[in-house]
């Protein structure tokens, strides 16, 4: 197990079926540095035809010289594998790179190619050869290359996963808005499907407002929800019972005809709260409820 | 042993429960808030729990028979106060505390209380339609 030193995650590497020998790690550190413009050049140049200018080419060979120094480096600290100590900060390089790419949208095989497309230019580099202990290194090196780039990939996956988890939550918070529709009264527009964790959400969230604000009474518009299973019924009541035990209550509005089908289809009861068509509907429910509730407040208030 | 404080205003019991409610606690109350309707003729009590973390079956029931016995009392029991996460532990655990009238906060209890007896409203006919009435009927 190796620690991957960017993320902190520990990521297994795999067991290398080919290692490098030392000897090799340093024929190619040797071979790195003594092409590296050359190396580096048609390195971006593969690179860069993948990207489609989506990336300027100075910043392209800007970010492979430094792949290539990580490279050298590692091979030239004796790294026989990519999950040896001394490749530790190249695998940094490589989680910093995919973490960049993912970011920026580009696709997972972009982003391997970044890194795949490092073989290509040392097979240029090398050129002909019948050699065969230079063909056997080679296919050493290329084995570590490939492991770099599953790395690389792994990182990207991993990255594009937060962002996805970071996403949710914000659609999460963004979807559930907790509205003042006049004094004392407050309203939930719910909108999209009603899971169990969303559900949750604009229970919590209800609540808190009405103590926040002391209205005692919350309309919940279902306007927004594409279909109302037992399951969606449910939690909907929960909440209702919850605001209830505070002292508020709940009045249930925006129900569409289908919707209205299928509750009495499924057979939910709704019991004695009160159900709308529309929030005005509601609204006017609510205003009749504490019409003269209203007058005495704004005479206290004198 | 630790005892709430019953507070009287006007024609209310206020009871603000800031300390744990364990068994003995609750017993307690529901004596003294017996005694005390007796003693000052009170028609309303308030039982605030704002402060409460926990509120468990032991605790639902004792509010419930404190608010049948005041009842028996004539007088109206309001709980007031309850905190969110009390009420969706109290809804998941399936208990809905019946026979229990809820407000949000004190406020909306008193006047919860208020509209109930609106006979019995003094603190809040300040305005100028009933003040006359209410003069008259100042000794």
């Amino acid at each position: 197990m190796v620690k991957s030193a960017r993320c902190g995650q520990v990521v297994w590497l795999g067991e290398a079926a080919v290692a490098l020998s030392p000897d090799e790690s340093g024929r190619f550190s040797d071979l790195l540095k003594e092409h590296a413009d050359g190396l580096v050049a048609r390195w971006a140049e593969l690179v860069g035809a993948g990207l489609q200018g989506r990336m300027s080419r100075p910043e392209l060979e800007r970010q492979t010289r430094d792949l290539q120094k990580g490279f050298q480096q590692a091979l030239a600290a004796g790294a026989r594998d990519l999950k040896d100590e001394e490749a530790a900060e190249l695998r940094a390089q490589l989680s910093e790179l995919s973490s960049h790419r993912a970011r920026q949208g580009f696709s997972a095989n972009e982003t391997a190619i970044s890194v795949f497309a490092l073989k290509d230019a040392v097979l240029d580099v090398l050129g002909d050869t019948d050699d065969i202990n230079t063909l056997r290194a080679f296919v050493s090196f290329s084995a570590f290359i490939d492991r770099a780039a599953l790395f690389t990939f792994d990182s990207y996956v991993r990255v594009r996963e937060s962002l996805i988890a970071d996403q949710t939550e914000q659609l999460l918070e963004l979807s559930t808005p907790v509205v003042k529709l006049w004094d004392g009264v407050v309203a939930v527009p719910l909108v999209g499907t009603l899971d169990s964790a969303r559900a949750q959400v604009v229970m919590e969230r209800l609540l808190q407002t009405l103590v926040d604000t002391g209205s005692p009474y919350a309309i919940i518009d279902i306007t927004g929800v594409p279909a109302v299973d037992t399951q969606v019924a449910q939690h909907i009541l929960k909440t209702v019972v919850a605001a209830r035990l505070m002292g508020a209550d709940c009045i249930i509005s925006g129900i569409r005809p289908q919707i209205a089908q299928t509750i009495v289809a499924l057979g939910i009861e709704f019991g004695d709260i009160a159900t709308k068509a529309s929030l005005a509907d509601a609204l006017r429910y609510v205003l009749g409820q504490k019409s003269y509730k209203v007058v005495a407040a704004k005479r206290t208030e004198r | 042993m630790e005892r709430v404080p019953v507070l009287k205003i006007g024609d209310i019991l206020l009871v603000s429960i800031q300390i744990d409610m364990e068994d003995q606690v609750a017993l307690q109350l529901q004596e003294d808030l017996a005694d005390r309707i007796v003693t000052t003729g009170c028609h309303g009590v308030i039982i605030d729990i704002s402060a409460l973390d926990i509120v468990d079956s032991f605790v639902g029931r004792t509010l419930a028979t404190i608010a049948s016995v005041s009842r028996v009392l004539d007088a109206e029991t309001v709980v007031v106060g309850m905190r969110p996460a009390v009420a969706i532990t109290l809804v998941e655990l399936g208990l809905s505390l019946p026979g229990i009238r809820t407000a949000l906060n004190v406020e909306l209890g008193i006047e919860m209380l208020a509209l109930s007896r609106p006979h019995l409203d003094v603190e809040f006919d300040d305005d100028e339609d009933e003040a006359d009435s209410a003069a008259v009927l100042a000794p």
